[in-house]
């Protein structure tokens, strides 16, 4: 019983970083209907700046706040300079653009800091918190971290002017210019933001998995699983599809299938809910009239 | 000086041209309308001032070119586009629908007394304000569409079919407070209509628009009084 308690709370604190990257993932595809495949190699970008900053003797929640900003720069700096110039081109061109991307990236970091693995600090003590059995403190930490931007994005959306701009871009682009609204900078914003919260989610699954050019990959199919799962055009629905793959991953991998076929969880997943039901738990139906 | 200024408007969707150089223009404080068929050219007309579609020709806004500016700079000068179909954000409230329609402005405070302020020409609105756009009336998003357009203050508006899918007791109640709006703001309007004689009720000049060409002009009781309009477009 205990073990299993420690599962499904690990599977919480996993799931949590899934559920920001899936949400990175939402945030792009509610703008342009698109999966952006470079997502995750995005983070692990931003995860090496942070590295870089802690490396160089700089304190660890420093270099977090100056990651987060530099994520967010380079995000928008890669949809004006790459996206913009394919921005009416058909789909399969988009894809193949993300794609080079991806590899891009990964090349670029493996040039720059070699593929060797390297340890990646956690900010929260050794220790578990409140002596509980359970959960290592840095488990607790992501949660929290993850409910903090999760709640910072909510307020953002829901509340201020520039959030509802971007709202009303995303869903009728023709419409928000003709209120005045840039909706090619929205776009950009909506980058900026993904590859912050992408960031905050590489630093936060980094002292797990450990940091290599690599390292995102399996997160990636994770949060793809976990947009599908919660419907990838609903924002709540990739959260609580980040959270339930965390814990079937944990769950099942620790007293099912092994932990060597962990990540077919997320390809069956994957599998699943586009064959039965695409929309995923909480995603609309699109319905066109032909 | 004339508010609005066009001459030899070229428009064109891809290869196909749809206007085919029109002249026209709008006294301030007047209310113009653009009367013709289905197919005309009329939406393509109120597209082009807005710049969404590929345009030629000269456009001259209070005596400065727009013809090369961006949708989004040109509603940052006063111009609001009330589209064909509504253009309404379906996912979104109907107070988001409206505070949308004032993004450009920075008069934060006053932006909250126009809200009341047209939530009292349209009480069905306020009834409404919490509800999903999307699930609104079709009478009840052109009344949104119009009071969008309305949150930007707007010193022209352009008005696209704006009693379509209307019952004509609610186009009635509708072009009374476009009127209202009109004299009491002095907010100048182009309305494109099929139901020309509404239109030509609430103008004071129109244009006829036949193929992307203007082939008669005057005021609206001239064009009222034209045998040819009163044959084809008034049906008496």
């Amino acid at each position: 019983m205990d073990a299993l308690i420690h599962q499904i709370l690990a599977g919480l604190a996993t799931g949590g970083i899934y559920a920001s990257l899936a949400l990175a993932l939402v945030m792009i595809y509610q703008a342009t209907h698109l999966v952006n495949f470079a997502q995750g190699e995005m983070a692990m970008f931003a995860t090496y700046i942070a590295w870089t900053l802690v490396d160089a003797g700089m304190p660890y929640w420093a270099a977090f706040f100056l990651t987060v900003p530099a994520a967010f720069v380079l995000g928008v700096a890669i949809e004006r300079i790459v996206i913009r110039p394919v921005e009416n081109a058909p789909v399969l061109a988009v894809v193949v653009v993300f794609i080079a991307l991806l590899v891009i990236l990964n090349s670029v970091t493996g040039w720059i800091y070699t593929y060797t693995i390297k340890t990646f600090p956690s900010p929260f003590p050794k220790e578990p918190l409140f002596g509980n059995r359970y959960m290592s403190s840095h488990e607790i930490g992501a949660i929290g971290v993850t409910l903090v931007v999760l709640a910072l994005l909510y307020v953002f959306f829901r509340f201020t002017p520039l959030g509802l701009a971007m709202r009303a871009a995303a869903q009728n682009p023709d419409s928000a210019r003709l209120v005045g609204i840039r909706v090619g900078w929205m776009l950009a914003l909506g980058w900026g933001l993904a590859a912050a919260i992408g960031a905050v989610a590489g630093m936060m699954v980094a002292p797990i998995v450990y940091l290599d050019p690599n390292m995102m990959g399996g997160v990636l199919l994770y949060a793809f699983a976990a947009a599908l799962v919660g419907g990838i055009d609903n924002p709540g629905g990739a959260v609580f599809g980040g959270f339930l793959v965390g814990v079937l991953e944990n769950v099942l991998g620790a007293f099912v299938i092994g932990n060597e076929l962990k990540l077919a969880v997320a390809l069956v997943l994957i599998v699943v809910v586009l064959v039965v039901k695409p929309s995923g738990f909480f995603g609309r139906v699109h319905v066109t009239r032909v | 000086m004339a508010l609005l200024e066009v001459k030899d408007l070229r428009a064109s969707y891809g290869e196909t041209r749809v206007l085919h150089g029109i002249d026209f223009g709008l006294e301030p404080g007047s209310i113009t309308a653009l009367l013709g068929a289905n197919g005309a050219g009329k939406t393509t007309t109120l597209r082009a001032l807005c710049r969404m579609v590929r345009t030629e020709g000269s456009i001259r806004f209070d005596g400065t070119p727009i013809g090369r500016r961006a949708t989004e700079d040109i509603v940052r000068l006063g111009i609001a586009h009330v589209p064909d179909g509504r253009g309404t954000f379906v996912n979104l409230t109907t107070e988001e629908n409206l505070r949308l329609g004032a993004y450009v402005r920075k008069d934060r405070a006053e932006v909250e007394g126009d809200l009341e302020r047209v939530y009292g020409y349209f009480p069905r609105l306020r009834e409404r304000r919490a509800q999903q756009a999307g699930t609104l009336s079709g009478g009840e998003q052109q009344m949104l569409a119009v009071s969008r357009a309305l949150m930007l203050r707007p010193r022209l508006m352009l008005l696209d079919e704006p009693s379509f899918g209307l019952a004509p007791l609610v186009v009635r109640e509708l072009f009374e407070i476009l009127r209202a709006v009109n004299q009491a703001e002095r907010v100048s309007m182009l309305v494109v209509e099929q139901n020309a004689a509404m239109a030509l009720d609430l103008a004071d000049t129109a244009y006829l628009i036949e193929t992307g060409r203007i082939v008669l002009s005057g005021t609206a009781r001239e064009i009222r009084g034209d045998d040819a309009v009163r044959r084809s477009y008034l049906g008496y």
